[in-house]
């Protein structure tokens, strides 16, 4: 089975990034969320985090389960429906160490498609409502739990580490599903970048807007925290910049073309001619 | 329904992406954008010496609804499972974004999904599932606008990112056929053993993830026999209703309220799942 160490990388940086905030009451243990400052003004911190008490068996490491689908979904929504009436809309840090989404009976039972919708609508909503939503991922940031809680940010910014990384599904699991061997599938990976697990091979796509070098990613020191803080502005201010608050500066890297070449196609038919 | 109509009745999930695309479009309007002959295939599929379809299994159908501008997305579950990869994954997000464009410009195209898919497609790994997230950012966007609508008839179901994606739609109509999960049987049984689910035990799978389980749970819209003319008839309605006052991924309070009844020290039984949402939904 995967997955069996549990990370604090989520909650380290989480506290390292709000110092002077407490998570707020009335959330699970596994969804924490810290109203803080980005560069002096107001942001919402939000992570999902292992809680080893978690009332559902299988989402007790870290995973994105109904629960902390749901609790996400609060936590933007919560922030939006608090600043609808004036005229600041807050950024939002999502801060991304997301072994997996939950899988389980439970799960599966109660629709946890339906509550990492609900993330991720809330997430997107917020967006396009006007508040920067910034993903930072700073370990694992795997499948649905990546979908439900980063995915829709308007930029993401990854840590240049070996224990950062970005797929869409463990390998084990992977391997099984496409018929291949773990060996087979590792091979196939160092050739076709978009199957690779590692946070370099991912960076290649252009999808991410930043990745960024430290010195101790488990335990950041004031360099490390100095360099990522510069970073989240410079990514707020590049934000509020843009025209419109869509994902389309994920586009224009060689290794997507197509992404780019079907729209442009669609784009150019979408109109009956004569 | 009965023997005469049973005989009678054209069935939804015997089609493929192409003709149901047709089928649910007002009667000679369908033209379809990217097409087979434009030869847009996977050229990650090519590099692994999978064999690849020229339209990558994901159909682009313009067209009209009740006479009002439309796109359909069908998803070919024949190919490789419906999954996403970089091509389909990028007609279906392309097509939702222009679909948003033409509201902001006055023109109030409405958009249908036709979900048939185990999500990410494997051997495109992060560009399917990046593909995904744009699919979920431009559903989220046209539908403030316009009702998105979602089809799971079956076979394959709906899996993986695109079950978050069906999640998103304005209504979501399925069949008794239709599964919807976030993660397939063999990927739980991989990952949490066959005690938590066993991957072969089919009348199990459908007992949770079913259609019609779905239905009495509250999680989807409408529950259609197989038929063409239920789900053209149906897929109107909707239209016809509008944006809904409040989508079902937006109701984090109910479901918050209604997670916290469930007794979690026991296993998931499909009676109890019901009963819960049925109240609390």
């Amino acid at each position: 089975m995967a997955n069996l160490v549990e990370s604090a990388r989520g909650a380290t940086w989480l506290a390292a990034l709000t110092p002077r905030g407490e998570a707020l009451p009335g959330y699970p243990a596994s969804v924490r969320v810290v109203d803080g400052e980005l560069g002096g003004e107001p942001a919402r911190f939000i992570a999902v985090v292992p809680d080893p008490d978690n009332r559902f068996p299988r989402a007790r490491q870290g995973e994105v389960g109904l629960v902390e689908g749901w609790a996400l979904a609060r936590a933007v929504r919560e922030c939006m429906a608090a600043d609808a009436a004036g005229v600041i809309r807050r950024p939002i840090v999502a801060v991304i160490d997301v072994t997996s989404q939950a899988y389980g009976r439970r799960e599966e039972a109660y629709g946890i498609h339906q509550a990492l919708a609900g993330a991720a609508a809330a997430y997107a909503d917020a967006r396009l409502a006007g508040h920067p939503v910034i993903g930072l991922i700073v370990g694992k940031a795997m499948s649905g739990a990546l979908l439900a809680h980063g995915y829709q940010a308007n930029r993401l910014i990854a840590l240049d580490d070996p224990q950062v990384m970005v797929h869409a599904m463990g390998k084990a699991a992977a391997a099984r599903v496409t018929l291949r061997s773990v060996e087979q599938l590792e091979a196939l990976a160092e050739t076709i970048p978009p199957m690779a697990y590692d946070i370099r091979s991912f960076a290649s796509l252009g999808i991410l807007w930043r990745l960024l070098p430290v010195a101790r990613p488990d335990q950041p020191g004031d360099d490390d925290l100095a360099r990522v803080n510069d970073c989240l502005l410079a990514a707020l201010a590049d934000i509020r910049r843009d025209a419109t608050p869509d994902l389309a500066g994920r586009l224009g890297q060689p290794a997507r073309q197509l992404s780019t070449q079907v729209r442009e196609r669609l784009r150019a038919s979408w109109e009956a001619q004569g | 329904m009965n023997v005469a109509e049973l005989i009678a009745r054209e069935s939804f999930t015997e089609l493929g992406a192409r003709e149901r695309a047709r089928a649910l479009l007002d009667a000679g309007t369908m033209r379809e954008l990217i097409g087979p002959f434009d030869r847009l295939a996977s050229p990650w599929l090519a590099r692994q010496g999978v064999v690849t379809q020229a339209d990558d299994g994901v159909v682009v159908a313009r067209g009209r609804i009740d006479g009002e501008s439309a796109v359909v997305l069908a998803i070919e579950g024949a190919f490789q499972g419906g999954s996403m990869g970089e091509v389909g994954g990028a007609k279906i997000a392309g097509a939702l974004e222009l679909a948003a464009e033409d509201n902001r410009r006055g023109i109030p195209t409405r958009a249908v999904i036709l979900f048939e898919t185990g999500g990410v497609r494997l051997q495109e790994a992060n560009l399917g599932l990046a593909a995904i997230a744009e699919i979920h950012a431009a559903i989220v966007d046209l539908r403030r606008y316009q009702p998105v609508v979602g089809i799971s008839a079956g076979p394959v179901g709906c899996f993986g990112g695109m079950s978050i994606a069906a999640a998103l739609c304005s209504y979501l109509i399925v069949t008794r056929e239709a599964r919807v999960g976030l993660n397939g049987p063999q990927v739980i049984e991989q990952e949490a053993g066959i005690d938590e689910y066993d991957s072969r035990d089919r009348p199990f799978i459908w007992s949770m993830t079913g259609g019609e389980q779905r239905w009495h749970s509250r999680l989807v819209d409408a529950y259609l026999d197989d038929s063409v003319a239920a789900m053209a008839a149906q897929l109107r309605a909707f239209m016809g209703q509008g944006v809904p006052a409040r989508h079902r991924s937006d109701r984090h309070e109910a479901f918050l309220a209604s997670l916290a009844r469930v007794d979690t020290t026991e296993q998931a039984r499909p009676d109890v799942v019901r009963a819960i949402y049925q109240e609390g939904l």
